[in-house]
């Protein structure tokens, strides 16, 4: 039952990264043009799916409060400021998706806050990220340290890779989702922006096995996992060669599948753990009576129907987006 | 340090009174407006008057934003609980935790699904299949209520648990889901977001007989709102009533703190108006009626009713918020009942539009729904403390231990900053909606993206006005 919850939440958290992931990045790259129409088809790609994206971050952090109710406490709480943040971007971003419509004048506040907020808010995701790498004081299920303690070069080096690493899924998705000048222009970039990616990538994992030597051992005791390393290196290949032959589907699942080995990597790398070599999962979880009641609702039913319903908007909403008619 | 900790704390109740009374506007506005916009449709299906569907899809577009305004400000409510009061996340998590998963899940799974096709899929599927996506959309809306009600009913009346190592651990759900206390706080929350829409609608259709604009649609409102509300505020004030011996019953110092019952009487004056004096424990100017106060507590002329002296003072509610805010709500009650009885009575004769004494106050009393919801949530929130869940967990032990002032003071006025901004624009879009009322105009091209909620009031300048729907 703790492990079906593990994997929900772990779909859940990937679902987020990835599909907001997507979204967000597009909302970096919005900052790079000031062409209104070229703005108008990169929101156009994302807009039927943005808010549904972000919903995977109201369901992860729900099922993080229902069944480790310690582990929600303790982060959410060491982490104040920069959820806080975050939080604040989001809805910064969400709100001018629409409001930028509304307003000739005002239009350049609510761009503001769009690629500022899309900014703002990966940053803190992965300086959030760092932190829990680099591993926070716990004592008796409670937080130890400071409001600031997030903040290091590591978390920021970390805020700073998953943004270039949004940033090339959302390069990715224009792509996909675009014809002409934006896809060219997203094109130039991707190569840039995957060799930005692993060595961020590369640089995080030294460090993270120069502070816990445990990484080390988790890798040398479990060899099946180097999976996801080699996932990373098919993903990587894939990209060049969508890049090389102009193949516009290709490199977003090869993002994905990038992302798929760095969450996989960081993972195994801590896994019985849910915080990193403090508390593990079993001591994490809620009672039983808890996880029983979310099993045979959310669990068994609301949870596959979501996943389903989520798969059904993409394919309704498939293909190149018009770009004259901007919008489904 | 011990200063420091009660600044946090304050600080922290500011933060989460303020962004939960912001959130709860949009929600008491959309659960009615989306169960209307069910009853617009099946109106519209069953007679095929035109004007159902006119006001179908002048009213949808004012959900859209204020349903966008909802969904973004409940984001935060739900961080809030692991960032201030992580305290009370661990130890009530495993049942408060599941209770949020399950109003997250079902109204996504609903709402969003629904929605979509409710904004953007007319033209795809059949006026049957149209309407079941209108009503899974006020079902879905309705559900979210349930949820947090029996959430917010558990922390009121807590039940069903056993503790421990200092962690709440359910025991019985079916207690918890259906509580009894539940079954009086649900209906009750309901039948406010039910008024509070039907005043706007019937607000919004006097605006128009007062312009002279409008005159079919604005009759329909105004009697298709008040003939509802005649109906709901009675039942609304019975609801009321049985809160109140809810509260007398398991909430005793709450109840005296709205009460203003310093002192054990017997029988028991009701306090009409006064200033309560904490400081000697004492009201200022009281005006009350002897007996009245047996009656409201026990329904008997002699019973002995408890003052709040009862109680040490650390386990004592704040008196004049709770006292303030319950009679600012009876007397919204009170007007809305008025309005609903004398407005429902004439809406339904003839030449309505010449009546302008009766169209004013009915246009003026569009806050009295959301003043009536808020002031009643002060008093259910204010007048439970100083507990956080009711007589186990106080809420200066829930709060973030290690929490700096400064810091909540910063995030406090960051979101304050963003809240006031997307308030005020999203007000005045809708507000800009309202003023043009339920025209209809020809296609223009859509910058604005259907599949969005906000997207619906979609005057985009140079755009063609607003989203119209295919012609009938």
């Amino acid at each position: 039952m703790i492990t079906y919850f593990v994997l929900i939440l772990a779909i859940g958290l990937f679902l987020y990264v990835l599909l907001d992931g997507f979204d967000l990045g597009v909302g970096m790259l919005f900052g790079l043009t000031r062409n209104e129409n070229l703005r108008q088809q990169m929101l156009g790609a994302i807009s039927p799916v943005w808010d549904g994206n972000e919903t995977w971050l109201v369901l992860a952090g729900t099922i993080l409060y229902a069944a480790f109710s310690a582990i929600y406490s303790i982060l959410l709480s060491a982490f104040y400021i920069p959820l806080m943040m975050m939080l604040g971007a989001l809805i910064l971003r969400g709100v001018a998706f629409e409001f930028r419509y509304k307003t000739e004048r005002g239009r350049w506040i609510w761009d503001t806050g769009f690629v500022g907020g899309s900014v703002l808010a990966t940053f803190m995701q992965g300086a959030t990220v760092g932190a829990l790498v680099n591993g926070l004081p716990v004592a008796n299920l409670q937080f130890q340290g400071t409001s600031m303690d997030w903040l290091t070069p590591f978390s920021a080096l970390c805020g700073i890779g998953l943004c270039l690493g949004y940033a090339l899924l959302g390069a990715a998705w224009l792509i996909l989702k675009t014809e002409h000048e934006i896809r060219d222009r997203a094109y130039i970039l991707l190569p840039w922006l995957m060799m930005a990616v692993l060595m961020f990538l590369g640089a995080a994992f030294v460090y993270a096995t120069a502070i816990h030597l445990q990484v080390m051992r988790q890798w040398f005791d479990r060899p099946a996992l180097i999976v996801f390393p080699a996932l990373g290196a098919i993903g990587c290949a894939g990209l060049l060669y969508g890049m090389q032959a102009r193949k516009d589907g290709l490199p977003f699942l090869s993002a994905a599948v990038i992302f798929l080995a760095a969450f996989g990597t960081m993972a195994a790398s801590f896994w019985p753990y849910m915080l990193p070599y403090s508390i593990t999962i079993e001591q994490a979880a809620s009672p039983p009576s808890t996880l029983n009641f979310m099993f045979w609702g959310i669990g068994l039913i609301v949870f596959p129907l979501i996943l389903i319903y989520n798969a059904g908007v993409y394919i309704v909403f498939h293909g190149k987006v018009d770009k004259h008619t901007q919008y489904h | 340090m011990v200063t420091t900790m009660n600044d946090a704390l304050l600080l922290s109740r500011i933060q989460f009174g303020f962004t939960v009374s912001f959130h709860i506007i949009f929600p008491a506005f959309t659960i009615g407006l989306a169960a209307w916009l069910a009853v617009l449709e099946a109106c519209h299906l069953a007679t095929g008057r035109a004007v159902f569907r006119r006001l179908f899809d002048f009213w949808q577009r004012i959900f859209g934003i204020a349903f966008g305004l909802g969904v973004v400000s409940g984001i935060v409510m739900a961080f809030q609980f692991g960032t201030n009061w992580s305290v009370l996340a661990r130890v009530t998590g495993p049942i408060q935790g599941p209770l949020l998963a399950y109003e997250a899940f079902t109204a996504f799974a609903l709402e969003a699904s629904f929605f979509g096709i409710m904004v953007f899929g007319r033209p795809r599927v059949s006026p049957a299949v149209y309407l079941f996506s209108c009503i899974m959309v006020a079902l879905g809306t309705t559900l979210s209520a349930y949820w947090i009600m029996v959430n917010n009913s558990w922390m009121q009346a807590p039940t069903g648990y056993h503790m421990v190592n200092g962690v709440f651990v359910p025991d019985n759900w079916p207690a918890i889901v259906f509580s009894k206390v539940l079954w009086v706080r649900f209906p009750h929350m309901l039948l406010a977001a039910y008024l509070t829409s039907t005043f706007c609608v019937a607000a919004t259709g006097a605006w128009y007989m007062l312009r002279r604009i409008y005159l079919e649609d604005a009759r329909v409102m105004l009697r298709m709102a008040l003939g509802l509300a005649a109906v709901l505020v009675p039942a609304q004030l019975f609801f009321g009533h049985l809160n109140g011996d809810y509260i007398h019953d398991l909430q005793p110092a709450k109840f005296a703190a709205v009460e203003g019952r310093w002192h054990d009487e017997q029988p028991a004056s009701e306090v009409i108006v006064a200033w309560p004096d904490a400081a000697h424990e004492r009201n200022l100017y009281a005006w009350s009626i002897p007996v009245l106060g047996s009656i409201v507590g026990s329904s008997n002329l002699t019973s002995k009713e408890i003052g709040l002296t009862d109680f040490p003072p650390k386990d004592r509610p704040p008196v004049l918020i709770p006292f303030m805010t319950f009679r600012i709500m009876v007397g919204c009650g009170i007007l809305m009942l008025a309005l609903a009885w004398v407005g429902g009575f004439f809406a339904f004769r003839p030449a309505m539009e010449l009546r302008r004494w009766l169209l004013w106050p009915i246009f003026l009393g569009f806050p009295l729904g959301f003043i009536a919801t808020l002031t009643g949530w002060m008093t259910a929130e204010i007048g439970r403390q100083p507990w956080v869940v009711y007589g186990l967990l106080r809420t200066s032990d829930a709060v973030t231990p290690f929490l700096k002032p400064g810091d909540v003071a910063e995030t406090l006025i960051v979101l304050a900053a963003i809240y006031a901004l997307i308030f005020v624009s999203g007000s005045f879009y809708i507000f800009r909606q309202l003023r043009r009322g339920p025209v209809e105009i020809v296609h223009g091209d859509q910058r604005t993206n259907p599949n969005r909620p906000m997207s619906l009031s979609g005057d985009s300048p140079g755009t063609g006005g607003p989203r119209n729907s295919p012609a009938e």
